[in-house]
């Protein structure tokens, strides 16, 4: 589950970084390569499937890294580093609860009908399952909601960049915005992919130095807890301290809306629907392949957390009141803060050049999944449709440039009125909660009808932006924090949802039987079935094994968490 | 509603059927370059580890005190630029190892003109 970033209006300006040559020599080399993998992917771009899926030929391996990477943008980096910092270790939860059980359910259960099925995209799945107006609401919501979160990015990039590096935000903005312009117009989501591949291992180079300093500085793991049991109380570094209902904490949750609001309902929203994600996954080269996508990315995302929180546990440890307005800093300042006081001239220009690759790495997974869903579902299916297959590769092209402009647009947007966007932000994160209840719903229940999706869609957005808007912004309820109401928001979008479907489906005709094979369980379609190519046999390469692996180990991850 | 391009082609009924997006994405996949013409990863991610590991571990040889005391004293850039070379190399050995698997030549005669990613 991705965490939403409070835009700050300024950083702190003693975060200034001692960049010197070397590191700007580090970070040339690093925007080199990025252009150089866009111009090689271009050769590769024959069909509008290379363009949008890569011709659904990618490794394993290499989805599965891009899959991580593209949850991996620098505003999760940041705002986990930053969420850790103000409610401590109980971020282990948007990884391990909020993350593992909805991949590993996304790898075995839902791929194969994903796959199998060979749409190209989220929407046009609902396209098959439900009808033209549950599709084209989904197709509108998400491409509109693609360009604006990529603006967010932008806008983050252009303030942490402005702060560390001393550029003005406006030279941040356009320079990083026509480099994903760059490379995704040249090689599509090939060039996408492979670029995050690549940020994948830059970010990791990046953190591993932050968090191992970060440590020897506060005297290890258990001098870090030590100093902020004194200062912060107990329940800081444990998971599951203070979640008991009706007991106060920072998070402002329980453990039924953690496990219910964040670990199931928002969680699965975001990693089963949110086709930026889905769309990795898509681009595998086999069934087998599309299944792991997600299940090799679970492994990282088990571990990525500590190189997150530990950062933000430490600024909290080492800056007295950190994150309040008398230490000077933000919260979101954590690892910005760690990098100025650790790190030496060389390291420092890879942990600079790792921000802005997940920087880009978050902006270019929306980028690349906005041009698929408005070519294929928008475009080419309502407005020019029948065209021969070069027309929709060089719209795709055209509308990757119209879509950075208006990120770039919505950047300064951003600059000038940082809160609504912020709410902006939150609002999207309740929308991939409708359209997960219409998805599990549609493939459960083979009798909910084709009105049902579109009308479940709605109300589950509505229900969902009523409690977040007016019962929990106008007070109505008492919710103590802002995580705290997501979660309630989420679980409410979700119920509304799934009873406006059984209402409305109980008062219409259900889809013919014969029209929902392969698109509910327990249906095949013909795609499901395909014969594992050579070597897929292996016992490592089976994909339930390796899902019920990695759920094994984030659970047992949360033992030292819990006592 | 002129829903379909070619009627005759196309069953009728209410949308969209999966027999229409398999039989169309099947036809792509049929086309698809990808495969055949995609460049291999594992060298681009070796060869920057390598450049970038040996830049950053003499940065770290030729490191002073203050650079040192600055990262707690550890000799940092030393072993990050160690680290990182080593994962350059990695990816460089497993490509030697398993270089890229030959596709089977689908381009056919009429292809071979095509401008790329025209």
């Amino acid at each position: 589950m991705k965490n939403q970033v409070h835009i700050p209006p300024y950083l702190a300006a003693e975060l200034r970084l001692p960049t010197n040559g070397l590191d700007y020599t580090i970070l040339a080399i690093y925007f080199a390569v990025v252009l150089g993998i866009g111009f090689a992917a271009r050769r590769s771009v024959k069909t509008s499937l290379d363009f949008f899926l890569s011709g659904r030929s990618l490794p394993a391996w290499i989805t599965g890294l891009a899959f991580i990477s593209a949850n991996l943008a620098a505003t999760e980096i940041l705002g986990m580093a930053a969420n850790s910092a103000q409610y401590g270790a109980y971020t282990v939860h948007w990884y391990w609860i909020g993350a593992i059980p909805a991949m590993v359910f996304l790898g075995l259960v839902m791929m194969p009908f994903y796959y199998g099925s060979k749409v190209r995209s989220v929407p046009e799945m609902l396209l098959l399952r439900f009808d033209k107006a549950a599709h084209l609401l989904s197709s509108i919501l998400f491409a509109f909601a693609a360009i604006l979160i990529a603006g967010v990015n932008l806008y983050a990039l252009a303030i942490v960049v402005e702060a560390l590096l001393g550029w003005p935000q406006w030279v941040a903005i356009v320079v990083a915005g026509a480099f994903v312009l760059a490379y995704i117009t040249l090689g599509g989501l090939s060039s996408a992919i492979y670029n995050e591949v690549l940020q994948f291992f830059v970010i990791l180079a990046a953190l591993i130095p932050i968090v191992v300093l970060g440590l020897k500085k506060v005297g290890g793991w258990g001098g870090l807890t030590d100093k902020l049991t004194a200062s912060h109380g107990a329940n800081f570094t444990t998971a599951w301290g203070g979640t008991g209902i009706g007991s106060s904490n920072p998070l402002g949750a329980n453990w039924l809306t953690i496990v219910l609001g964040l670990g199931f309902v928002l969680s699965f929203g975001y990693w089963t629907t949110n086709f930026a994600e889905v769309q990795r996954a898509l681009s595998a080269k086999n069934l087998s392949a599309g299944q792991r996508t997600p299940l090799i990315a679970a492994y990282p995302k088990i571990f990525i957390v500590f190189l997150v929180m530990i950062p933000g546990l430490v600024a909290a440890a080492i800056v007295p009141g950190f994150g309040t307005p008398k230490s000077g800093y933000q919260y979101n300042d954590a690892i910005p803060y760690l990098m100025s006081q650790l790190l030496p001239n060389g390291v420092l220009g890879i942990a600079v050049t790792g921000l802005l690759a997940a920087f880009m790495a978050g902006m270019a997974a929306n980028v690349s999944s906005f041009n698929t869903v408005f070519t294929n579902d928008i475009w080419g299916r309502y407005v020019v449709r029948g065209r021969e297959d070069e027309y929709y590769v060089r719209f795709g092209r055209l509308i990757t440039v119209i879509g950075v402009c208006a990120s770039v647009g919505t950047a300064f947007l951003a600059s000038s009125f940082s809160n609504i966007m912020s709410y902006l932000q939150t609002l999207f994160s309740f929308f991939n909660v409708p359209m997960f209840v219409v998805f599990i719903v549609g493939m459960f229940w083979k009798r909910a009808s084709t009105k049902s999706g579109f009308w479940g869609l709605l109300a589950g957005t509505v229900a969902a932006m009523v409690n977040y808007f007016v019962i929990y912004k106008k007070g109505i309820i008492d919710i103590p924090s802002d995580q705290g109401a997501n979660f309630v928001s989420a679980i409410v979008g979700f119920v509304a949802g799934a009873v406006v479907m059984v209402a409305v489906s109980l008062f219409t005709r259900p889809k013919p039987a014969e029209e929902l094979q392969g698109l509910v369980y327990g249906t095949t379609s013909p795609g499901m079935t395909e014969p594992p190519s050579p070597g897929d046999e292996a016992w490592y390469r089976r994909p339930a094994l390796l899902g019920w692996g990695a759920i094994v180990i984030a659970a047992a991850c949360y033992i030292p968490f819990s006592f | 509603m002129s829903e379909f391009s070619s009627p005759a082609d196309r069953p009728e009924r209410h949308g969209y059927s999966e027999q229409d997006v398999q039989r169309e994405v099947t036809e792509l996949e049929g086309k698809s370059a990808t495969a055949a013409r995609i460049f291999d990863l594992r060298r681009i991610i070796g060869g920057l580890f390598v450049v970038y590991g040996v830049i950053v571990t003499v940065a770290g040889i030729a490191d002073d005190q203050s650079a040192i005391d600055k990262a707690q004293g550890v000799n940092i850039n030393l072993w990050t630029g160690i680290g990182m070379l080593l994962l350059g190399i990695f990816f460089l050995a497993w490509l030697k190892l398993r270089p890229t698997p030959p596709t089977v030549p689908e381009v056919t005669p009429e292809d071979l003109p095509d401008e790329p990613g025209a």
